[in-house]
């Protein structure tokens, strides 16, 4: 390791434009949205929204969340999979707090199927001013309990506070909702690994 | 089956979660540990964006929102290669910035900082790296601006770069900062940094990057995480 890593600094309060122009309603193209999904996408199309809370228990407004997950058949995208996604589910969503009047980040996208060995999981970062770093954070089903009790990493972390990690159902509507708040500091804190 | 695994982030390059100095952190950053986790497929992987992501302006941000004239500023070329820890180009990757005017305003609607904006540029713009790693941006030089930290408190003009890199476990949203500039010692967000990396986030004039007669250049590399030589367990 000849050479080190470059250190990272704090998204800032600044990056509506920069890096999701189209959901804050600049003239620039984004990447990535809060909609994973058109009316073709196979698999258990569903909805997932939340917030960030801090210390004091105020929702943040300039939070950035990053999605990652695998398409219904619990394939990823990208080139390590061997199982490589064949759809056009690229499986990355981004979306910031500012623009929703509850301040929550609402992402439409598919049910992911089981990856190798583990319980159905959306991969969440989570950027914000104030966040020096990015914290990782994974969102598990409340209502997929067989594949949760044998998911390694879920079982990795102490039992009182494996239910922060999981998305409960929200309402009876259309279409089908999970809630997952995230809570950076304190009382119910957020599991955040160290990948 | 799978690939390598990478190397941990490196907390003697990063910033510490808490920084008192700077005041946002105090309720934004964990009271716990981080949990240890063990790379799977899940953190091996992440998005993949190439070059058919670009719009043909999107790497120069002193044309990609022009409407009339050119933004207002001192030019200036930003480039560099983005390497990982045993000096290997990463390819293809996305590199997104975003920085404010050369006033020290940006464009996003939450910035109240009384200094104009500037009608022919927004401050945001992306390229991919290429077979070298390289990447190459054309700008404006950004302001520095007032904040709320403490009294009197000025950032040094940055830009924010955000990368992929081949894996999530490879994210990294940072600052870079130009050399020289006097503010730097006084900004809690820049010595978050531990002191022994902090010049990693400065650039340096490159007399071979800047363009005769059109815009100062800066060289800026940017390291990743490395993959382990050992092979993940299963």
């Amino acid at each position: 390791m000849a050479f080190r890593q470059t250190p990272s600094q704090t998204v800032g309060p600044f990056f509506s434009f920069g890096l999701a122009p189209e959901q804050y309603g600049y003239a620039f193209r984004s990447i990535a949205g809060a909609t994973l999904i058109d009316n073709g996408t196979p698999g258990s199309h569903i909805r997932v929204l939340g917030r960030v809370f801090d210390g004091e228990g105020q929702p943040m407004s300039d939070a950035l969340i990053e999605i990652w997950q695998a398409d219904a058949e619990g394939r990823y995208a990208h080139p390590a999979d061997p199982r490589c996604s064949n759809t056009a589910f690229k499986g990355f969503g981004r979306t910031g707090t500012g623009t929703d009047f509850e301040k929550r980040f609402i992402f439409d996208t598919v049910m992911p199927g089981a990856v190798a060995g583990q319980a159905p999981h959306i991969n969440v970062i989570v950027f914000a001013r104030g966040m020096l770093n990015h914290l990782y954070t994974r969102l598990y089903f409340e209502d997929q309990a067989e594949a949760n009790a044998h998911d390694p990493v879920l079982q990795s972390v102490q039992s009182e506070r494996r239910g922060t990690l999981l998305a409960r159902r929200d309402g009876a509507t259309a279409p089908t909702t999970y809630r997952f708040d995230v809570r950076l500091q304190g009382e119910g804190e957020t599991v955040f690994f160290d990948v | 089956m799978q690939d390598e695994t990478f190397a941990p982030r490196d907390w003697t390059s990063h910033p510490p979660l808490n920084h008192p100095a700077y005041k946002s952190t105090l309720l934004r950053s964990p009271s716990k540990p981080l949990v240890p986790l063990r790379q799977t497929l899940s953190e091996l992987s992440g998005p993949v964006y190439g070059h058919d992501t670009l719009g043909p302006l999107d790497a120069d941000l002193t044309r990609n929102a022009r409407k009339t004239s050119e933004p207002i500023g001192e030019r200036i070329i930003v480039t560099g290669r983005v390497l990982d820890e045993n000096g290997r180009p990463i390819r293809n990757t996305l590199l997104e910035i975003w920085q404010a005017n050369a006033s020290g305003r940006y464009i996003d609607a939450v910035d109240r900082h009384d200094a104009p904006l500037d009608p022919n540029f927004l401050g945001g713009g992306r390229c991919v790296t290429d077979a070298d790693g390289r990447y190459r941006f054309t700008t404006i030089k950004p302001g520095a601006y007032p904040w709320g930290n403490h009294a009197n408190a000025w950032r040094p003009a940055h830009i924010h770069f955000s990368l992929f890199g081949p894996s999530i476990a490879t994210r990294l949203i940072t600052q870079m900062y130009f050399p020289g500039d006097p503010l730097m010692p006084l900004d809690p967000i820049f010595q978050a940094t531990p002191e022994g990396a902090r010049d990693r986030l400065i650039s340096a004039f490159s007399l071979d990057a800047t363009e005769s007669g059109f815009a100062l250049g800066f060289a800026f590399d940017i390291v990743l995480r490395g993959r382990h030589s050992t092979p993940m367990e299963t």
